[in-house]
């Protein structure tokens, strides 16, 4: 015989289990392996009443059927695949988180590497130039004696300085 | 260095600024329904007035009508009550009572009238996720051979019957 409070104690677990379990969705899957499949469906997957948040951020009702569903689909043994074309078929490509490369879809997909692409050649552009500068600002023969005239000169020698800044 | 480039970030800014200010100008409800020209979802669930009586989709099928999903507790189901019980005068209503309590939308309906020709009772919401349902309430117009040819997301009032429903109701019942 157990003494009274270990009785107590125990019935108290009890409730509280109960109420956290209820808190969020408890699903048994078969292996780890299905686990972390609905996991990354559930991270990939958004909910379509509260646009960014996805399936498995969401509290809303929504979310909660879904997340339902997908764990339907995947205990009867639907492929990723397979059970992101079933709520595509409802939802709209929209659910996907991750578009699928398609003609619409085209411009969502190249314009990082556009951009991308379009910045080196712009860095390239601006490296060249400052190279070409650099270059200019050695002088060879014939303007290092011009140089020397100019400065033999009188007053022009600020006028030079400041076009050899430049 | 050419002025001309000195505008390039004005330029830039000002592109940016028309996209960012077009997106703000969209209604992030208004997505695009995947089951437009799709047939309504073949379905087997009870009827809100009697557990014992099935419905499927033959039994919502047959004419033009509005598939309208709601719920008892959905606020704007409440606003859009009133205009749904005028407008029913006008085309049949077919009621998809969405994750509600039986005896609350059974009371719902007692109170404040019943539009509904027949109601479907979606307890766990599985009719609503073959129909694409992310909220209530929403409003489908299908055809004679039930087809889903429409969908509108939130409240149905005159504006919305008038602009957006009344003109493929009509063309749908001109199909003949």
């Amino acid at each position: 015989m157990k003494p009274l409070y270990l009785r107590v104690l125990l019935l108290i677990g009890l409730f509280v289990s109960g109420s956290s379990l209820a808190a969020i969705d408890t699903y048994e899957f078969a292996d780890d392996e299905t686990r972390l499949r609905f996991h990354q469906l559930n991270g990939e997957l958004r909910c379509p009443k509260c646009q960014n948040q996805s399936l498995g951020d969401s509290n809303s009702p929504i979310a909660t059927d879904l997340r339902r569903e997908v764990f339907r689909l995947l205990k009867e043994g639907k492929t990723d695949r397979q059970i992101k074309d079933f709520l595509v078929a409802r939802y709209g490509e929209y659910i996907l988180y991750r578009p699928e490369l398609s003609s619409h879809t085209l411009m969502l997909w190249l314009a990082p590497l556009l951009l991308l692409l379009i910045g080196v050649v712009v860095v390239l552009v601006l490296i060249m130039r400052r190279r070409s500068l650099v270059q200019s600002t050695t002088l060879n023969v014939a303007e290092q004696e011009n140089l020397k005239t100019l400065l033999d000169g009188s007053g022009t020698s600020t006028e030079v300085e400041s076009n050899k800044r430049d | 260095m050419k002025r001309v480039y000195l505008f390039v970030p004005l330029v830039i800014f000002i592109v940016l600024a028309v996209l960012l200010g077009r997106g703000l100008m969209l209604d992030p409800n208004n997505m695009p329904s995947a089951l437009i020209n799709q047939s309504v979802p073949e379905f087997n669930l009870p009827s809100l007035a009697s557990e014992e009586r099935m419905l499927t989709r033959s039994d919502v099928v047959g004419e033009v009508s509005l598939i309208n999903v709601w719920g008892t507790w959905c606020p704007s189901c409440m606003h859009e009550h009133p205009y749904l019980m005028e407008l029913t005068r006008q085309i049949p209503i077919i009621g998809v009572n969405y994750k509600d309590a039986r005896a609350d939308a059974k009371q719902w309906l007692v109170k404040l009238g019943n539009p509904y020709v027949l109601n479907v009772f979606d307890e766990m919401g599985t009719l609503g996720i073959d129909l694409g349902v992310f909220g209530a309430p929403e409003t489908y117009v299908i055809d004679r051979q039930g087809t889903v040819r429409y969908k509108h997301v939130g409240v149905v009032n005159e504006q919305v019957w008038l602009e957006r429903l009344k003109p493929v109701v009509d063309r749908l019942r001109g199909e003949g």
